[in-house]
């Protein structure tokens, strides 16, 4: 029995060896993040540890329930995967802790650019870039004889070759789904056309602007050569009718670039005509209308300090820089060292290099973002003029607001 | 029965209503007339990845939590949020009342704002599916009991399918089914003629599309009741009927219909209250643009990055409020039948 055991650890041993690193924690790690393949790769290199258990709740529902899983004390969750758009609302909630201490004792390795520093306090490692950006096809526009937009003025002029060559009759997609996807795509326009969602340094909304009315009219343009189902659309359905032949241009996340192609059943024509370009800039702008995007890991303030110490070593090894291979470069822009760029990565890099902003990490921005979802509907049906709809979004955000504390 | 033996007899009864309905009733008021403390916000450096450093605002952490502690409900704000923009909007209200001379212009604006025009969809719905829902429940419970009593088991499975199917997935493939590329939709296309016509993009057609899920899926109860209720019909008083030489349209209406009549208002009542919740179907719809609901609302609140507790708990107030304004006359009326029979 005891020379059984003794070969057990030997051989175990031996594998920690082959594979070239060891990771023991000493407390207990509990996941919980959105559902898609680079974050269950990430989770799964956390679970390779020994030493103590480590679970995992991936989710697309995970919104939902990280705050209230990071709350507890001790808290169920040790650690939340999160988009910067959801770090200020753990923030706001304060169930996370700044990671200064475990940075210095176990992150010599981090890049410096993986860590999210707000004021003095380092709050989260990012692992992975994401940004929407210009995805079309090929074939489709040599066939119009159009070049590649970069411009939204130009996509214009592009859709209304292909339509009036009766090649599509709806050649652009959008995920413009009323909710969050289409209060998303005004954040990208309003951006690109120099808006700021709020007055400087307060939570006044500024969107009632000629940037927000610039904005919504061209929406409002492009919504004309979409699906006329297009406020139904929110970016999985934009993607199926990407991917069944039905859309030739398209201003799509980066994140989805390499499953555009090696999806179950995608036509064959849209396999060898795809491809993907940098985002285009509105209104004569310089930067381009989109937003920037990361997702990276935080750890919970309502556990103990082990915990913490294990969460924090748990999840670095899910990111460490040899969990890149053949199977996992392709998923993601990766934040890693090592990381070579692929083919699918060149649109995120591209909204880097041309001076993307990031999505607005302001504790009020969730409100805005609700709101924006809530009222554009009526404008994009026609219901109302833009102005009209601009003004509406400011008063639903502003009654949110007053309730939250933000506003007086 | 003495009153004491009756205490015991409720006791349980008492306690399990208290601790069930009453409490998160009590629960829900109080979230509704507290909001969260005002944030201290400050200015500070943050800083990403692959755009570097910038000026940001954040919530001061330590003086919120200070706060906190003085007074953990929150900030009273008596029913400020009831009377706000997302809800009831008294102050909008007034203005759109003072600024239009014609009832036309006032509805169009109040139309604007989501409280009412929620409750112009909601309000449609209850009245348009629970009548509704009721005929095509009875007409089913008469056309089910005249049939052979072989055919009988498997029309009643058959006809209790759309309850048997999940809400969100009832919806979820009729919304398939309607999509300008699905069965339906692309018929209506073929039918218009019209290449760019959609149903999901019409707001008139999407309500209907609703209303006709809101019937669909709700019709099997109705059904279900009054077949039960048609087991009972004594066989004597339609016996008699005939021999006075009623017609089976003369039977219906007055033997069959008045002895379900207490089985109508049951159905009423509970279509009345399920019917004002209306969720499902906008969901799976993704009708958000065309329809909104109370329900949907508290949903938004609670679904967003930035949960608005005491929004989504105001709503609730205002819905029960609602359902108990809704279905007063029928409890009255209840009310009423109950003593006059005695």
């Amino acid at each position: 029995m005891f020379l059984k055991k003794v070969a057990l650890a030997g051989s175990m041993a031996a594998f920690a060896a082959s594979a070239g690193y060891a990771c023991e924690i000493g407390g207990r790690v509990n996941i919980v993040g959105n559902e898609f393949a680079a974050i269950q790769a990430v989770a799964a290199g956390a679970k390779e540890c020994t030493g103590a258990s480590v679970e995992s709740n991936l989710t697309s529902e995970h919104q939902t329930i990280n705050v209230a899983g990071l709350s507890g004390n001790p808290s169920e969750y040790t650690t939340a995967i999160i988009a910067n758009s959801s770090l200020v609302a753990l923030m706001n909630e304060d169930v996370i802790r700044p990671l200064n201490d475990l940075v210095e004792q176990h992150g010599q390795e981090l890049q410096p650019g993986q860590l999210i520093k707000i004021g003095d306090n380092i709050m989260a490692v990012a692992f992975m870039a994401n940004a929407q950006h210009l995805m079309y096809r090929r074939d489709i526009l040599e066939q119009a004889g159009v070049e590649v937009p970069t411009t939204y003025e130009e996509l214009l002029e592009v859709a209304k070759a292909i339509r009036e060559q009766g090649i599509m009759q709806n050649p652009v997609g959008g995920a413009y789904q009323a909710g969050w996807n289409l209060a998303q795509e005004f954040n990208n326009m309003f951006l690109g056309y120099g808006g700021t969602h709020f007055k400087p340094g307060t939570a006044e909304p500024n969107i009632n602007t000629e940037a927000g009315v610039n904005a919504l009219n061209m929406m409002k343009a492009l919504s004309e050569y979409m699906n006329p189902d297009f406020l139904t659309h929110d970016s999985n359905a934009t993607n199926a009718e990407y991917r069944a032949g039905n859309v030739a241009i398209m201003n799509m996340w980066g994140s989805r670039a390499s499953q555009q192609t090696t999806t179950e059943g995608v036509l064959q024509e849209v396999i060898d005509g795809h491809a993907i370009a940098a985002p285009m800039t509105v209104g004569g702008g310089s930067i381009p209308a989109t937003t920037l995007w990361w997702d990276g890991w935080t750890v919970g303030k309502n556990i103990s300090d082990e915990e913490a110490e294990a969460t924090f070593i748990a999840m670095k090894n899910g990111i460490r820089p040899d969990m890149l291979n053949d199977e996992t470069t392709p998923l993601a822009v990766w934040l890693i060292e090592g990381y070579e760029p692929s083919e699918d990565a060149q649109g995120v890099f591209a909204a880097a290099k041309m001076g993307t902003p990031p999505y607005p990490m302001l504790p009020y921005m969730g409100l805005m973002h609700s709101a924006l979802g809530n009222e554009l509907a009526d404008f994009m049906q026609g219901k109302e003029s833009a102005e009209q709809a601009l003004a509406d979004i400011e008063a639903a955000y502003r009654a949110a607001a007053i309730e939250q504390g933000f506003l007086k | 029965m003495r009153h004491k033996t009756f205490l015991w007899f409720f006791l349980p009864t008492g306690l399990a209503m208290l601790l069930f309905i009453a409490m998160p009733i009590v629960s829900v008021v109080t979230q509704s007339i507290f909001a969260p403390h005002p944030a201290v916000l400050i200015e500070v450096e943050s800083c990403t990845p692959l755009v570097g450093c910038t000026t940001e605002t954040t919530v001061d952490q330590e003086a919120t939590a200070t706060l906190r502690a003085e007074s953990p409900m929150g900030r009273f704000v008596g029913l400020g949020i009831y009377f706000d923009r997302g809800h009831l909007a008294i102050q909008e209200v007034g203005q759109i009342w003072a600024t239009n001379d014609t009832w036309d212009g006032f509805f169009s604006e109040l139309g604007n704002l989501p409280f009412y025009r929620a409750m112009a969809f909601t309000l449609s719905f209850t009245f348009i599916v629970t009548p509704l829902t009721i005929l095509l429940g009875l007409v089913i419970a008469l056309a089910v009991n005249s049939l052979h009593r072989h055919l009988k088991g498997l029309m009643i499975f058959f006809s209790l399918l759309p309850m048997i199917v999940t809400p969100l997935i009832g919806s979820l493939i009729l919304f398939w089914m309607i999509d300008s590329r699905g069965v339906i939709g692309n018929a209506l296309v073929n039918l218009a003629g019209d290449p760019d016509f959609s149903l999901k993009a019409s707001t008139g057609l999407m309500w209907v599309a609703l209303m006709v899920y809101g019937i669909w899926s709700s019709a099997p109860f109705a059904f279900v009741v009054f077949y039960a209720g048609l087991q009972t019909l004594p066989k004597d008083q339609i016996e008699a009927a005939q021999i006075d030489g009623a017609t089976r349209w003369q039977q219906v209406k007055f033997v069959v219909v008045p002895h379900l009549m207490p089985l109508v208002t049951f159905v009423a009542l509970i279509q009345l209250m399920d019917n004002f919740k209306v969720f499902e179907p906008i969901i799976g719809f993704s009708a958000g643009a065309h329809a909104q609901s109370l329900s949907t609302f508290i949903f938004n609140d609670m679904n967003g990055e930035t949960r608005q507790l005491s929004s989504a708990a105001a709503t609730s107030v205002i819905t029960i409020i609602g359902i108990a304004i809704l279905l007063s006359p029928v409890l009255v009326r209840t009310w009423r039948d109950f003593k006059g029979a005695r």
